[in-house]
């Protein structure tokens, strides 16, 4: 048995109190009024602070140069999803100036609400990947993993707070709390006949509806897994737990390939409700699978190094490492397979979300395919770097730095626009969620034996070897 | 150049297997194992140091992708920088997605097949080369080690090798080098 030790407890609760308070100061930092933007952007033109200067410097720069610049800038914005708006601008450039602060307004004032989602859905993206490759290595019947299942079921723990906290967010942006959502912005879509058309799917009740189906699937088919592995330990005669496993777990792969999809749409593409991508289900899924895997690889060593798992060899990190480095160039395959069709096309409802990623987030889009892919590529190529813990922990904690940027690419360009930096709010929001996740899936590894003894594939799991 | 050599032939790899270990522990020196299929951890047990190969086709990848970069650099953007369907060929970087799909395919293509190539280079495999198999039966369902004799009484090796489980001991007199 696994016992938290009491160092790793304070150590989330203080993340969670410094993400919050941080969170908090986030909110507050919010300006208000259009008053507060000028404010702001006034006493940022003379130096250089944290609050993406850079950024609100070149903000000012479009709206002060001629209105083609600020055409092809706008539909791309959060508020100014429509052309309708972004051609009346265009007749009243008079008094452009205050529509131009009000848009930086709803920009800053979405800043830490895009924050929280971003690391709300981060990390339940995480725990939503561990509870698909367990559900794999069921399916499979795969003879290597069953030594580390206890560890996917502590990280799955996370699913069900996770997932509340994310259907909360949800909630609130789909019923227009905040301005995440453009298509829940009910004075947008009066003028906007392209979300008009979209609004039998892309409404509130509906969003809450679906999600609530999606997150009840997925928590239910937890449920019954963790339940079924813990009978199975205890009455492992005839395999009669297992075999019920092995069908949920079937069951639930199907189930999740369609939901997942869905919730992708749901809950990520449809920040940019003028854009529609086929294969972007597929992205999430590589973004969250392999973020899944690579936790399970550093939650693994960590527990090893600290002498809980000793039936976990070198080998099973090797395998690990493999999953890690496979799914991640499968992640760049989906991401350029996506950029590239666009790009080669250019085709011009389609190509302005690469267009805004490629003009405002230059460095987080193209630093994220180093992180992603080059650094993972020649770092876990070699075999024997694969076993080498320190390595793997290396490459791990640039892949999941580079999946949040990933998800930050996904999220902040339709809800903030030009005016992101990753500041306060941002590593605040990712604070928070750290020590939860922390705190839940260090709590959860506590009650359960660490190792599955009535799995019939333990015997064979122990004395893999690669 | 004579040398005497001691083909013990067995007909299960696990037997193999362990003779293999008390032949290298008695410091006997193995010339060469044949068996009919590859035995999981026989190149361990004897010793053998591990293969280059992956090395090499990391490197073959190198100068493949190396090759498509400069050729479409030069077709493409340096040698006629045509307006083709508006694709800027300004500089390569601006054009870089188009040809991605050609450096990949010519890294995996040059990574492939120069490594195949060393791998039949390095182990002397090509057409119409003489098979130098000792005993045919090694391809079917024997499993063959070959033991230097050379400083080492015959008699008490050949002893030796039958108390390892050997079915069949030959003593072999070799007239010209292997390779």
């Amino acid at each position: 048995m696994y016992t938290i030790s009491s160092k790793i407890k304070l150590f989330s609760i203080i993340l969670v109190v410094v993400g919050a308070i941080g969170l908090i100061a986030g909110f507050i930092a919010a300006p208000s009024s259009i008053e507060d933007v000028k404010e702001i952007m006034a006493s940022h033109d003379g130096h250089a602070d944290d609050h993406a200067p850079v950024a609100l410097g070149k903000v000012e720069n479009h709206a002060k140069t001629d209105a083609v610049v600020h055409d092809d800038v706008k539909p791309n914005g959060a508020f100014e999803g429509n052309t309708h708006k972004a051609a009346n601008d265009n007749q009243k450039d008079a008094h452009g100036e205050d529509e131009h602060y009000e848009h930086i307004l709803h920009q800053l004032q979405n800043r830490p609400w895009a924050s929280l989602y971003i690391a709300a859905f981060f990390f339940f993206m995480i725990a939503l990947g561990v509870l698909v490759f367990y559900a794999i290595q069921f399916a499979a019947q795969a003879g290597w993993s069953p030594v580390l299942f206890r560890i996917m079921e502590a990280i799955t723990a996370y699913l069900l707070p996770g997932g509340i906290i994310m259907f909360v967010i949800l909630a609130l942006s789909g019923f227009h709390i905040n301005h995440l959502f453009v298509w829940a912005d009910p004075e947008v879509v009066a003028h906007d006949e392209l979300i008009q058309g979209k609004s039998g799917w892309l409404n509130g009740t509906g969003l809450v509806i679906r999600a609530a189906i999606f997150l009840a699937g997925w928590c239910i088919y937890r449920h019954f897994a963790v339940k079924y592995s813990r009978k199975q330990d205890e009455d492992s005669a005839g395999n009669v737990w297992y075999k019920k496993s092995f069908k949920i777990a079937a069951g639930f792969l199907v189930f999740f390939i369609y939901t997942e999809s869905m919730m992708s749409w749901d809950w990520i593409m449809s920040f940019d409700p003028h854009w529609f991508s086929t294969l972007f289900g597929w992205y999430v899924f590589a973004s969250l699978f392999v973020s899944g895997i690579t936790v399970i690889a550093l939650i693994t060593i960590y527990l090893k190094s600290k002498g809980y798992l000793d039936f976990v060899n070198n080998s099973h990190i090797h395998d690990l490492a493999k999953f890690m480095f496979g799914i991640s160039i499968f992640w760049t395959y989906l991401w350029f397979s996506q950029f590239m069709l666009i790009w080669y096309s250019n085709i011009p409802e389609e190509v302005t979300y690469y267009i805004t990623r490629i003009e405002d987030y230059k460095l987080p889009f193209f630093g994220m395919l180093v992180m992603n892919f080059l650094f993972p590529l020649l770092l876990l190529m070699n075999s024997d770097f694969k076993r080498i813990n320190w390595f793997v922990v290396m490459a791990g904690v640039v892949i999941l730095c580079g999946h949040y940027i990933d998800v930050y690419n996904m999220v902040m360009p339709a809800t903030v626009g030009e005016s992101w930096f990753i500041g306060l709010p941002e590593v605040s929001a990712v604070l928070l969620f750290l020590g939860l996740f922390l705190f839940i899936v260090f709590s959860a590894l506590t009650k359960a034996p660490l190792l599955a003894k009535g799995n019939p594939f333990i015997e064979e799991s122990k004395h893999f070897h690669y | 150049m004579a040398s005497t050599v001691i083909h013990a032939l067995y007909i299960d790899d696990d037997i193999l297997m362990d003779a293999v270990k008390k032949v290298r522990a008695e410091h006997y020196h193995i010339e060469e194992v044949f068996t009919p299929f590859p035995v999981h951890g026989l190149d361990k047990a004897m010793g053998l140091p591990h293969t280059r190969l992956a090395i090499t086709a990391f490197l073959y990848g190198c100068v493949g992708l190396t090759v498509a970069i400069t050729m479409m650099n030069y077709i493409m953007i340096e040698d006629w920088p045509q307006n083709i369907g508006g694709k800027p060929s300004f500089s390569f970087l601006e054009n870089m997605p188009a040809f991605v799909p050609i450096m990949f395919e010519l890294t995996v293509f040059f990574a492939a097949h120069l490594m195949v190539i060393t791998f039949y280079m390095r182990s002397k495999l090509w057409p119409f080369k003489k098979a130098e198999n000792p005993d045919v039966r090694t391809t079917d369902d024997h499993f063959l080690m070959e033991v230097d004799a050379a400083n080492h009484d015959v008699n008490k090796l050949t002893e030796f090798l039958s108390d390892t489980g050997a079915v069949e001991i030959k003593v072999v007199t070799k007239q010209e080098d292997k390779h």
